[in-house]
């Protein structure tokens, strides 16, 4: 690897004022899940690590009924899968953030971490575009708010300047009868990056979906909202016309590549199962 | 020799704690790159991002210049070897190839040549000093299809590999052709009522040790050589290395550290002889430790290939022919286990009509090694599914149908000679009989479910050993081999001792030798440490009991045939009262002679076959074309167990391997000749939640060629899964897999097709 | 490059060392502080040979660097045993034949700590899910579960 410094600051403000002056040599360090593998390949070679997960604003996980669960962008998956609020209001979350990895890796990676390395197939940037979580950026100049379906440009780029921080993650609480749902196809049972990968998240008036957003993974340069997919729902019955119609939708919304995990036909064919599947099971929950 | 039909075994067949077992739980347990040496240097290589180049030249002056770094060698720093084959031990090499795949001289062959190394003070220094080689390449284009390769106007890597009619060079990829004829191929399949021929593609697949490569050396200045690795074959080792580098064998000390598997992938050298030049060179220790990816772009993966198979059967399911055609991917250099797969392919039958064509084929990639059974899982994805095919064309059982073809005794194999005492029906008969077949197939909601059987050979092998055994003055025993121990061997040689010694397991110490402790022993390969290392260490712990016997005698004033030996006491024939257990008269050694130590060097040709016949039951997902593996159970006849859980291991990680291979292993090649997947994240093997319980029968049918009755049992477990979850497939969802692995995107595809 | 002074807890012990920013724990682990019980399989945290404790999760050593373990508790494999008496988890691993060539052990053991410290009486599917990040060659995990499966039910008296 490349000879690099190591700074760990306990605040927010001493965290900015070393990424700003590290400038395009400096990189946020989170659980290192895929920084480190990157640097040792030398993907990315920053001269300037800075450790996240001492700044007491990138830890937090706290849930308020009006406001929603606010989320800490380096606080390690594994206390998030294990809480028993997020769990109760967010199980598709719950389900994408328990996808990451093993246990070794759930016990550093963070949510936060996984999103702004930027890959087309993160698990849990499609299930916060579900669920239309918003993204806290603070720099020298202040904070700034970007929805997450905005925050991925291209393939490990995202709206990030150089001298930029993701603070944390503002999920809306689900209003009334509403639940997600996340899943990914992968070729073994664990330890595979995504296929595809889809966040389904409906809210329900009796039978009829008063609103619904997909979030797509995998199948596109960077994760998407699948916003006419979900549109489609509205004032419908959830039923297998609706659900089809809106998987139909979501595979007009995607335009994968073909690479060795799987091809173009392939994963089109797989939006629609997981579509299916993941509005199927998010309706259920909701009810 | 056979004794062990009269013989009740006391130490054999029993489960004792191995005896290297509380070193490796503990982490006390030394690999390859555990090891450290004073002043140690740290290796690194560079290697060709081409398929296939020309090396127009190389610059190592600016590595050369950055601090730390203290020795940059390219392949001018290695003697150049001349063509021609030779011997290691009884298998042919070509010292050439050898060398230019240890390190590249004129042309790189494939992704991940070695084309440089350095040495430094620290591994990071050594990786960044390997960034500043510039190598001029001259790019060349590539083929990496086994069937592309064969034509004629196919790129060449290798030039004059061929022999024309007139005996002159000809530039040609394909290295070898091996053909097994007998019969009348037309009459026979002129008899058949059905006649199914298909055609197979399989991927080049990884062995997948977890440890990566690794050597350590330290070159001496007075020209005696150690290196320190994780081997199969400490003696393999050295040969190899002395060839590559044109020292005398005597002059290197291979010490072979503990190694972290192997699978037939740790049988050729890598870093041997670089580490070795790169301590020449800087006249301090080296070590060297493979990455993941060097490992899966460039050591031994088993070839991928392309295999054609046609059988006929009459009515009764009696196989009246079959014609085999497969093409190996040898890799860079010759050298692919096709012979092995030609010998293997339909070996469980009893066929009078046949033909088997094997091609060993040079493609641009990796230098293929031997893996498991090396051949014989590619083949008998062919045979084993058509074989499933007729049976149900003719409506006769899957199990049926291998009965009534079954190979027995006498029963001739395809390479002509004739099968001795084997227990392939009798692996038929146990998984009849076995829980799972007799159970009714478990449903999933949402899945198609299925259920397949395939059956399985591997020939075994035999090979040289060497063992000697020594009597402590406590009446225990010492017993050294020269086989590096991947799977539990040191315990079995050690209760082969201890059995015949009327000792306990835990009173014999197991040692591995390196190549200056001990006589020659070839690699831990072919399933043969338990039965060829086992039967040296039989002879010398029988010529220990002999000595013994003697003392015994002499203490007695008796002849040595008055002496007899039962349960660790001897015992004096001629006036019966005399008696004196074997811990008392360890402890009078110094006074009756001396000490005791037997020895037995040994190539033993009574080798016993392996057969194999597998169940399995699948889920399969019809919108993902995921495959669940629900149950599985493995049959083998595995002659006299030593070590039943050692025995039931081996069994169960050929499995696992197997279903690897079957579902999702691949190499995965770009346009541009290089490989994609080289990290354990996309080469896919199965982890724990990927597969249940593995149930085991072990069939012992006794070798008569080996003193306790052994038959290899580490290789054939692997030859059966993808063709037995081949036909699970078909049986859940109606659709033929032909091509490994048998992924989701292809299963998908299949079901598609089959649904319009 | 200048070295960075790190204060720790391996194994129980207080332990100090040096190391450049650039190294992983695994590193430091095997090469500064000897502890080559841990094994180096991957270096991508697939394979989970490199498994250690940290402050009471399994964790990838090779994923972590030396420094990030400033202030942190540690376990490896070498701190399993008690003395000279095995961790029940060593022993049901010696028992089951649980390993042959042994160089993934390490990993499996201090990852099956780690699960029966937090969950005591695992099912199998639940010990198979922990234990996903721990790949084997030799074994199929089948006698790798029934150890974790003994060994807990030795832990709880049963």
């Amino acid at each position: 690897m490349h000879e690099l410094n190591y700074e760990a600051p306990t605040s927010l403000d001493q965290a900015i004022s070393v990424l700003a002056a590290a400038g395009e040599n400096g990189r946020m360090l989170a659980g290192g899940t895929d920084l480190i593998i990157q640097m040792r390949a030398g993907v990315r070679q920053p001269g300037q690590v800075i450790d996240a997960k001492k700044v007491p604003e990138l830890q937090a996980l706290s849930f308020e009924a009006q406001t929603g669960l606010r989320l800490g962008a380096a606080r390690a998956c594994c206390d998030i899968i294990a809480d028993a609020t997020v769990q109760q209001h967010y199980p598709g979350l719950v389900e994408a953030a328990g996808l990451i990895g093993s246990d070794q890796i759930l016990a550093r990676a963070s949510v936060g971490g996984n999103v702004c390395n930027g890959s087309p197939a993160a698990d849990t940037t499609p299930a916060l575009i579900a669920l239309g979580a918003v993204c806290h950026i603070a720099g020298p100049n202040g904070t700034r708010e970007v929805a997450v379906e905005d925050f991925v440009t291209a393939p490990g780029q995202t709206v990030l300047a150089p001298n930029e921080l993701l603070v944390a993650f503002q999920v809306p609480a689900p209003q009334g009868q509403a639940a997600d749902c996340y899943q990914r196809f992968i070729p073994r049972n664990e330890m595979d990056i995504a296929v595809v990968g889809v966040g389904s998240c409906v809210a329900l008036d009796g039978d009829t979906c008063t609103a619904a957003r997909i979030g797509l993974g995998a199948v596109a340069a960077r994760p998407l909202l699948a916003k006419e997919a979900g549109d489609a729902l509205v004032g419908k019955t959830l039923d297998d016309a609706a659900i089809e119609a809106a998987a139909q939708l979501a595979q007009q919304a995607a335009s994968p590549i073909s690479d060795m995990r799987g091809t173009a036909e392939f994963r089109t064919h797989l939006v629609g199962v997981l579509t299916r599947r993941t509005l199927k099971a998010a309706a259920a929950r909701a009810r | 020799m056979a004794t062990q039909q009269e013989h009740k075994f006391k130490v054999i067949g029993t489960r004792p704690i191995r005896h290297d077992g509380v070193d490796k739980v503990t982490g006390r347990a030394q690999y390859g790159a555990d090891i450290s040496l004073a002043g140690l240097l740290h290796g690194k290589v560079l290697r060709s991002p081409h398929a296939h180049a020309r090396i127009k030249s190389i610059d190592t002056s600016a590595a050369k210049a950055l601090p730390g770094v203290k020795a940059v060698i390219t392949a001018q720093d290695f003697p150049e070897i001349g063509p021609g084959m030779a011997a290691m031990g009884e298998l042919p090499i070509n010292p050439q190839h050898l060398s230019l795949n240890c390190i590249a001289r004129d042309k790189v062959l494939y992704d991940g040549h070695v084309v440089a190394a350095v040495a430094a003070l620290s591994p990071h220094i050594a990786e960044e000093a390997t960034k500043l080689i510039k190598v001029d390449y001259e790019v060349l284009p590539h083929v990496q299809d086994v069937v592309e390769a064969m034509d004629d106007k196919a790129p060449i890597l290798i030039p004059g590999l061929g022999k024309g009619d007139d005996g002159e060079p000809t530039d040609t990829n394909v290295a070898n052709h091996i053909q097994f004829a007998r019969g009348d191929l037309a009459a026979g399949f002129a008899a058949a009522e059905v006649v199914i021929e298909r055609e197979f593609d399989t991927s080049m697949v990884h062995q997948g040790y977890i440890e990566p490569h690794n050597a350590v050396a330290q070159y001496s200045s007075d020209g005696q050589s150690t290196i320190w690795v994780s081997t199969q074959g400490a003696f393999t080792a050295r040969d190899q290395t002395a060839f590559v580098l044109d020292m005398p064998p005597s002059k290197i000390k291979v010490i072979p550290a503990e190694i972290g598997g192997g699978f037939g992938g740790k049988i050729p050298i890598y870093y041997e002889p670089i580490a070795l030049m790169l301590s020449k060179h800087t006249g301090k220790p080296v070590k060297m430790v493979m990455s993941r990816a060097d490992v899966l772009k460039a050591t031994g993966p088993t070839p991928g290939s392309h295999i054609k198979v046609k059988m006929g059967a009459d009515k009764d399911g009696k196989i009246t022919a079959a014609e085999v055609w497969m093409a190996y991917e040898a890799g860079g250099f010759p050298g692919s286990p096709v012979g092995a797969g030609c010998m293997c392919v339909i070996a469980p039958y009893d066929i009078e009509n046949l033909k088997i064509d094997g091609y060993d084929v040079l493609v641009n990639k990796p230098k293929t090694a031997a893996y498991r059974a090396p051949g014989a899982t590619n083949a008998a994805m062919g045979s084993e599914t058509v074989l499933d095919e007729i049976a149900e064309r003719l409506g006769i059982d899957p199990l049926e149908i291998r009965r009534i073809n079954g190979a027995k005794e006498g029963t001739a194999q395809p390479a002509g000679p004739k099968f001795g005492q084997i227990g392939f029906l009798e692996t038929l008969e146990a998984a009849q009989n076995s829980d799972h077949f007799k159970s009714e197939l478990p449903q999933v909601e949402g899945r198609r479910v299925g259920r397949g059987l395939a059956s399985g050979f591997w020939f075994n092998a035999g090979f040289q050993s060497s063992a000697t055994v020594a009597i402590n003055s406590d009446g225990t025993a010492n017993v050294v081999t020269g086989s590096t121990d991947i799977g539990g061997t040191r315990t079995s040689c050690a209760m082969i001792a201890a059995e015949v010694l009327g000792l306990k397991a835990e009173e014999v110490h197991p040692v591995v030798a390196d190549t200056e402790s001990i006589g020659h022993t070839d690699m831990t390969g072919g399933s043969r440490v338990t039965f060829a290392t086992g039967t040296a260490v039989y002879e010398a712990a029988q010529d220990v009991l002999n000595q013994l016997k003697g003392r015994a005698a002499k203490s007695w004033k008796v002849d040595a045939d008055k002496v007899a030996f039962q349960d660790g006491v001897f015992t004096c024939t001629e006036n019966g009262a005399e008696s004196m257990s074997l811990k008392e008269l360890a402890g009078k050694l110094p006074r009756t002679g001396g000490p005791v130590a037997g020895r037995a060097s040994v190539n033993p040709r009574g080798v016993g076959p392996g057969f194999a016949t597998h169940v399995v039951d699948v889920a399969v997902d019809e919108e993902t074309g995921k495959v669940d593996v629900l149950r599985y159970t493995a049959v083998q006849d595995v002659g006299k167990a030593v070590h039943p859980s050692y025995v039931e291991g081996q069994m169960q990680g050929g499995v696992a391997q197997g279903v690897g291979w079957a579902l999702n292993e691949e190499y995965v090649y770009g346009e541009d000749g290089c490989m994609q997947n080289t990290g354990f994240l996309d080469y896919r093997m199965p982890t724990c939640l990927d597969l249940p319980m593995i149930e085991t029968v072990l069939v012992e049918v006794p070798n008569p060629g080996h003193p306790v009755g052994v038959r290899g049992v580490g290789e054939v477990p692997i030859v059966p899964p993808p063709a037995a979850i081949a036909n699970a497939i078909y049986n859940a969802t109606g659709v033929r897999m032909l091509d490994l692995p048998m992924s989701p995107p292809r299963v998908t595809k299949a079901i598609l097709e089959k649904n319009g | 490059m200048k070295k960075v002074y790190v204060q720790t807890t391996i194994n129980g012990e207080e332990t100090e060392f040096l190391c450049e920013p650039r190294q992983s724990l695994l590193e430091v682990l095997r090469d500064v502080v000897g502890y080559t019980g841990t094994k180096e399989g991957c270096l991508t945290g697939d394979c989970g040979a490199c498994s250690v404790i940290l402050d009471g999760r399994p964790t990838d050593s090779c994923l972590v660097l030396g420094v990030e373990a400033e202030g942190k508790d540690i376990t490896t494999v070498e701190g399993l045993a008690d003395g000279d008496a095995l961790h029940p988890l060593q022993k049901k691993f010696l028992e089951h034949a649980a390993l042959q060539c042994g160089i993934c052990t390490p990993g499996f053991l201090v990852t099956s700590k780690a699960l029966l410290d937090r969950n005591p009486n695992p099912t199998e599917h639940e010990i198979r899910y922990a234990l996903a990040g721990n790949l084997c060659r030799c074994t199929g995990y089948d006698k790798i579960v029934r150890a974790v499966q003994d060994a807990a039910a030795e832990m709880q008296g049963r």
